[in-house]
C-alpha cells in the first residue's frame, strides 16, 4: 500500500506535481527578490517557521500533548549556534558540527522538559511547558553573572555566518554568470533542509512510532492497555519535537547573525503553535500551510495596510501597526470558527471517502 | 497448579470506604473460557482493572504464566501476554480501523527512530508483516471491508469487534472481554459468540465479563460470581446456576 509501484510512497503521477513545486521553489527567491530582499527573508523566516511547526507538531498534533514553551527549543539551538560561532569566546565551529549538535542539546531539554510532566495532560502540561518556556527565556536574560555566557538582554552579535571553506552565505557573489545574494544562498540552504525535515517527518508518522504517539493522542489508557509504553514514546515525541526546534534555532543564529533573549517570548511559542492548529493538527502539508500563511499575512499586512488606507480614505485612518494586528487576530478567528479543524485537516477525513477493498 | 493460565491469590482492594474486592482467589485453566459475573457494582471490572495492571491492589497477587504480576505497568502486563476490551470502548477514534489493529502489533515489533527514518530493509519488511496481519486480523473478525473506515465511524457492533481485533494483535495468551456484549442484538450476540468460540479453538484462553447470563451459561466452561466484591462461587456454568447463594445474591428466580 505505502511502497509497492512507486517511490518514497509517492505515485507515479504525482511525480509530475512534486516536479513543478521543485521547479517554482527554485525560482521563488528571484521572484520575491524582485519584489526586494526583504521579502527574501520573509521567505527565509517562513521555513524556519515551517520547522518549528513541523516539530511543535510531533508533540501536540501526533502525540496530543499541548506544549507552550516549545520556542525554548528553538532558542537553545540558536544560543548554542551563537556560543561556538562568535567572537563572544572566540570559538568558530564550523555550522555542519555546530547544527548537530544544537539539535542533540535540544532534544536533552525535551526529555529534561518531558520527565517531570509525564503524568500530566492538557491544561496542566500546557501551564508546565509555558513556565519551561519562560525559565529558559530568562536564564538567558540573566546568565552574564557572575560568568559572562550569554551576555543577558544585549544578547550576542557577530554570530558567524553559514560558510563552506571560503564561500559565504551572507554575502552576495556571482555563480555561472548569476548573481545571488545572501538571504537567496541561504533560502536555498533552507529549502534543501526542509525537504529533509518533511521527508523525516513523513516517515516518522508512517511508521511503528508515529502510529504510537496517534495512540497516545486518541486514548492513553487503551495505548496502555495494549502495550504501548507511554513513558517512552512520549520522552520521544518531546525529543523528536525538540530536536526539530534545535535545528531551527541554529539557522535562525547563523541567518541573523544576532541573538537576544527577546526572541524567545512566549508569544512566539503562541505563534508557532497558531501555525500548527490552524494548519491543521497532526496533518503535515496542513502544518506547513499554517506556518507559511502565518508568516507572511502579518508581513503582507505590514505593506499592504498603510497602502490600502491611502487609496481608500485618502490619508492614514488608523495606527498601521494596529490594524495589522487586528486583522491578524480577526484572520485567526474567522479561521477557527470556520475550520474549526484547521485549513487543511487530516488525510483521515479523505481517506473515508475512496475505502479501498483489499481482497 | 500449572494447568492454571491465571491464577488470583486473595486480591484486595479498597476505595474510600467502598470494599470494591474482597479476598478474591480463582484460576483460569488454559484454553477455557472462563466467565466472571455478578450485579452491577458488584466489583468485576475492578478486578479487571486489577489483572490488567491499571489497579494495584491493597494486597494479594496476580500469578500469570507462572509468574507474578506484581508492580507490573498495564503495558508490561500486556507484554507478558494478556489483551483486554473496555466496557466502555477505547478505541482510538480518528485513526482508521487498520489502523487501530496495526497498533496493536505495537508491543511485538520493534522498529525504533532510526528504521522509521531510514526505512532500512529491516523496517520495511516488518511494516509489511503489521499490514498484513492487521489486515488479517479484520478479516477474522469480520469487518476487513471497514479497514479504511475510521473507528469513531464504524457501527457499535463493528467497534466491538475491531477492539477484538486490536487486542488479538497483541498475540495475547489470555483475552479479557468486559461485557463485549453489551448492547448488541440477538443477531451480534450470536456472531460474537462464533467468534469467541473460534478465538478459543485457536488456543487463547478467554475471560469474559458479561451480563447476559444466558451467554455466559452456554459458552463458559467456568463461571465465578462476585457479590459485594467477594467471591461467592466458582464452577461448572450448571452447578452455579444450582447453587443457592447465587439464585439470591445474582440470579433471583430468572434462571432457577
Amino acid at each position: 500500500m505505502k511502497t509497492k509501484g512507486n517511490f518514497m510512497g509517492i505515485p507515479g503521477p504525482a511525480w509530475l506535481g512534486v516536479a513543478l513545486v521543485a521547479a517554482a521553489l527554485l525560482v521563488l527567491p528571484y521572484v520575491a527578490g524582485m519584489a526586494g530582499t526583504a521579502w527574501v527573508r520573509i521567505l527565509n523566516f517562513a521555513i524556519l517557521y515551517v520547522f518549528l511547526a513541523l516539530g511543535l507538531n510531533i508533540v501536540v498534533g501526533f502525540a496530543g500533548l499541548l506544549d507552550l514553551g516549545y520556542i525554548a527549543f528553538y532558542a537553545v539551538g540558536a544560543y548554542l549556534y551563537a556560543l561556538l560561532a562568535s567572537p563572544h569566546f572566540d570559538i568558530h565551529w564550523p555550522f555542519w558540527a555546530i547544527l548537530p549538535l544544537g539539535a542533540a542539546l535540544a532534544c536533552v531539554f525535551g526529555v529534561l522538559l518531558g520527565a517531570p510532566t509525564l503524568k500530566l495532560r492538557g491544561d496542566y502540561l500546557a501551564i508546565v511547558t509555558l513556565g519551561f518556556g519562560e525559565i529558559i527565556r530568562i536564564f538567558l536574560n540573566n546568565l552574564n553573572a557572575p560568568i559572562n555566557v550569554t551576555n543577558g538582554a544585549q544578547g550576542i552579535t557577530l554570530i558567524d555566518p553559514l560558510s563552506v571553506g571560503e564561500f559565504k552565505f551572507s554575502t552576495t557573489s556571482t555563480l555561472f554568470g548569476l548573481t545571488i545574494t545572501g538571504p537567496q544562498k541561504y533560502y536555498y540552504f533552507l529549502v534543501v533542509v526542509a525537504v529533509l525535515v518533511v521527508i523525516l517527518n513523513l516517515r516518522l508518522q508512517n511508521s511503528r512510532i508515529g502510529r504510537a504517539w496517534e495512540a497516545i493522542r486518541e486514548d492513553e489508557t487503551a495505548a496502555r492497555a495494549i502495550g504501548i509504553n507511554t513513558r517512552n514514546v512520549k520522552l520521544l515525541a518531546f525529543a523528536m519535537g525538540a530536536s526539530f526546534g534545535g535545528i531551527a534555532g541554529g539557522m535562525f543564529s547563523a541567518m541573523q547573525g544576532f541573538v537576544s533573549p527577546e526572541s524567545f517570548s512566549l508569544l512566539e511559542s503562541i505563534m508557532v503553535l497558531s501555525m500548527v492548529v490552524l494548519g491543521g493538527m497532526g496533518h503535515i502539508p496542513g502544518v506547513i500551510l499554517g506556518a507559511v500563511l502565518l508568516t507572511f499575512l502579518p508581513e503582507v499586512l505590514r505593506y499592504g495596510v498603510e497602502p490600502a488606507q491611502r487609496f481608500l480614505f485618502g490619508r492614514s485612518v488608523i495606527d498601521p501597526e494596529s490594524l495589522r494586528m487586528l486583522i491578524f487576530g480577526l484572520a485567526l478567528v474567522l479561521v477557527m470558527r470556520f475550520r474549526p479543524a484547521g485549513l487543511w485537516p487530516s488525510r483521515l477525513r479523505k481517506r473515508e471517502l475512496t475505502t479501498e477493498v483489499t481482497p | 497448579m500449572s494447568d492454571f493460565l491465571l491464577e488470583t491469590r486473595s486480591i484486595s482492594k479498597r476505595f474510600g470506604g467502598v470494599q470494591a474486592l474482597a479476598d478474591v482467589s480463582f484460576g483460569i485453566r488454559r484454553g477455557e473460557i472462563f466467565g466472571l459475573i455478578g450485579p452491577n457494582g458488584a466489583g468485576k471490572t475492578s478486578l479487571f482493572n486489577v489483572l490488567t495492571g491499571l489497579y494495584v491492589p491493597d494486597s494479594g497477587e496476580v500469578i500469570f504464566d507462572g509468574q507474578s504480576l506484581k508492580g507490573l505497568k498495564p503495558n508490561e502486563v500486556a507484554e507478558r501476554g494478556i489483551a483486554r476490551t473496555f466496557q466502555n470502548l477505547r478505541l482510538f477514534g480518528n485513526l482508521s480501523a487498520l489502523e487501530n489493529v496495526m497498533i496493536g502489533r505495537h508491543v511485538r515489533t520493534h522498529a525504533g527512530v532510526f528504521g522509521a527514518i531510514f526505512r532500512n530493509r529491516a523496517t520495511l519488511e516488518e511494516e509489511e508483516a503489521i499490514e498484513r496481519r492487521a489486515h488479517e486480523l479484520l478479516k477474522y473478525v469480520g469487518i476487513e471491508r471497514r479497514a479504511n473506515t475510521l473507528a469513531k465511524n464504524l457501527s457499535y457492533g463493528d467497534q466491538r469487534r475491531l477492539e477484538i481485533a486490536r487486542a488479538l494483535a497483541t498475540d495475547p495468551k489470555l483475552l479479557a472481554l468486559d461485557e463485549p456484549a453489551a448492547g448488541m442484538n440477538a443477531t451480534e450476540t450470536a456472531a460474537l459468540r462464533g467468534l469467541m468460540e473460534a478465538i478459543r479453538s485457536d488456543g487463547i484462553t478467554i475471560l469474559l465479563i458479561e451480563h447476559d447470563v444466558k451467554l455466559v451459561m452456554g459458552l463458559c466452561d467456568r463461571v465465578a460470581v462476585l457479590d459485594y466484591g467477594q467471591k461467592i462461587a466458582e464452577d461448572t456454568p450448571d452447578k452455579v446456576q444450582r447453587d443457592p447463594k447465587v439464585i439470591e445474591a445474582y440470579l433471583g428466580g430468572a434462571i432457577a
